[in-house]
């Protein structure tokens, strides 16, 4: 048998547990071959189980471990990493549990959270740093591991009150969509809803827009008097959170 | 390559404090960390890894660039692998004789090989090709293993071919060989006889567990006596190598391994002056 024979049998055996597959790597194969079968699946429950803690205390241990072994036979990890294997399962819960919402978008905070805490550094402008800046011309750049996750449910709520060990609130649909944005601050991966105003300003500026020009959009629609002020409370909250990677002065 | 005579751990989580935050260093020569746990942008164990690297001497130890893939080794695996190389300046990269991935399937598991002159040409081939894109020579580890097939050569004649091809050395796992020679039946004697005792550069120290029919090497135990006992008839055979205790669960108190990594240093002190 040629080595490629060898390894796509040994796949079969893995991935499908196919008996012909596993008679043809040799008769006294049998008892390694379930100890490697053990091994693979073992491994992916595990990686399961540890990237969606938050998920597992939701759902209990049950629907958990058999969605996980749903996800484990329809989809053999593709690569070189294990964290990877852990991305579509937000995918794969969704499909299992359509009929509550809050679960996906449980998922969708832990893979997101799990996911910064290894994204690319940025040193978070603060302040002292900003004096002197035209803000009429400057540009915001955010922090590279901020992500928008859009939500219809409380799921950020809960999942704070399962990783602080409390008891979690109720599912509650919010009364209107919203979004919750993921970053890392420094070390530390965080997240807050925030409301459209908000995601849409930092779209607006993460796209290029001045922070003179989103002032000069916001007193269009909400008068000269709250625009500027909703800016500077942005910016002063972005700030604080450790969103703001640089601010560029084009004058 | 280490510098023989030197001892050292495997950093894991439940110690980055102990090796970070500590006036004293933890007195190891060296540390090893498993490299695609940092093969990634940036974040907290990236920093880690950097400043543990400005107090100890790091191997780099993968476990998934499966050199025995009949259809080659992943050119983005191995991009990923060098940027940390220059980003570390280990003292050793390694990896297994094992393979993990074919046609796009990772098992994330170390499997075995047939020991046969085609898999010797697949592996040669894909060992020279991971050695021209990180630019230096790896150290190859024996595997543990639970099955085998049929081949043309031992384990220690096909490590032994494969090192005389491509110029890679040999990070000798001593409680695989005990794991593996129990399994299969074979003599653990002749494989450390087998070896060329010129290409080890590094010993890995680990425990195992007796499963149903087989022993698996689980990494969860501390270093048993029979383990111990080849590594003395490894170091009787080999002179002075650098070692290292690989813990992997149930990981317990530094204390703990730092105790084991003593005795480790008393066995080589014993084989040192028995050769004396």
């Amino acid at each position: 048998m040629s080595l490629l024979a060898l390894q796509r049998d040994f796949r079969r055996w893995l991935d499908h547990e196919a008996a012909d597959a596993g008679a043809r790597l040799g008769p006294q194969a049998a008892p390694g071959l379930s100890v490697y079968l053990n091994n693979y699946r073992g491994q992916l429950m595990a990686c399961l189980a540890e990237s969606y803690g938050a998920v597992k205390a939701w759902i209990g241990d049950d629907a958990f471990e058999s969605a996980a072994a749903t996800h484990i036979e329809r989809r053999p990890p593709h690569s070189w990493t294990l964290d990877d294997y852990a991305l579509d399962f937000p995918d794969t819960l969704e499909a299992i549990h359509h009929a509550d919402p809050e679960v996906g978008e449980l998922a969708r905070l832990e893979r997101g959270l799990a996911r910064i805490f290894v994204g690319k550094d940025a040193e978070p402008v603060v302040p002292a740093m900003l004096a002197g800046i035209d803000w009429e011309r400057a540009r915001i750049g955010f922090v590279p591991t901020l992500t928008m996750m859009p939500v219809k449910t409380n799921a950020a709520a809960i999942w704070s009150a399962l990783a602080d060990g409390e008891h979690p609130p109720a599912v509650q649909f919010l009364p209107d969509p919203a979004t919750v944005a993921i970053w890392r601050n420094g070390f530390s991966p965080t997240f807050r809803t925030i409301d459209d105003a908000e995601r849409e300003a930092i779209e607006a500026l993460a796209g290029g827009l001045t922070f003179g020009a989103l002032c000069g959009r916001l007193v269009e629609s909400i008068g000269e008097e709250k625009g500027p002020v909703l800016a500077g409370g942005m910016l002063s909250q972005w700030l604080s959170d450790g969103l703001v990677a640089h601010v560029r002065d084009l004058g | 390559m280490l510098d023989r005579h030197r001892f050292g751990l495997g950093l894991r989580k439940p110690h980055y404090a102990d090796f970070l935050d500590g006036e004293a260093a933890v007195p190891v020569d060296f540390v090893e960390v498993i490299s695609e746990n940092f093969m990634v942008e940036g974040g907290r164990p990236l920093d880690v890894l950097r400043r543990v690297r400005a107090r100890h001497p790091v191997a780099l130890h993968g476990v998934s660039m499966s050199v025995g893939s009949a259809d080659g080794v992943d050119p983005d695996y191995l991009r990923r692998l060098r940027a940390l190389v220059d980003a570390i300046d280990p003292m050793i990269v390694s990896d297994h004789l094992s393979w993990s991935r074919i046609e796009g399937f990772h098992s994330h598991d170390l499997l075995p090989l047939p020991y046969t002159h085609e898999a010797l040409d697949i592996v040669s081939a894909n060992v020279g090709r991971a050695q021209d894109a990180l630019g230096r020579a790896m150290l190859i580890e024996n595997p543990s293993s639970y099955v085998t097939f049929a081949g043309d050569m031992t384990e220690w004649e096909f490590l032994g071919a494969l090192c005389a091809r491509t110029g890679c050395g040999l990070l000798l796992d001593v409680n695989n060989i005990f794991v593996s020679a129990a399994n299969h039946g074979f003599d653990a004697i002749a494989y450390l006889d087998g070896i060329p005792a010129e290409r080890v550069h590094q010993i890995h120290l680990a425990g195992h567990s007796q499963g149903r029919e087989l022993l698996i090497d689980t990494h969860d135990q501390p270093v048993p006596p029979s383990v111990w006992t080849l590594y003395a008839a490894a170091l009787a055979r080999l002179g002075p190598v650098a070692t290292m205790i690989e813990r992997d669960d149930a990981i317990p108190p530094l204390g703990e391994l730092l105790a084991e990594l003593d005795m480790a240093r008393a066995i080589a002190d014993g084989e040192r002056r028995q050769a004396a």
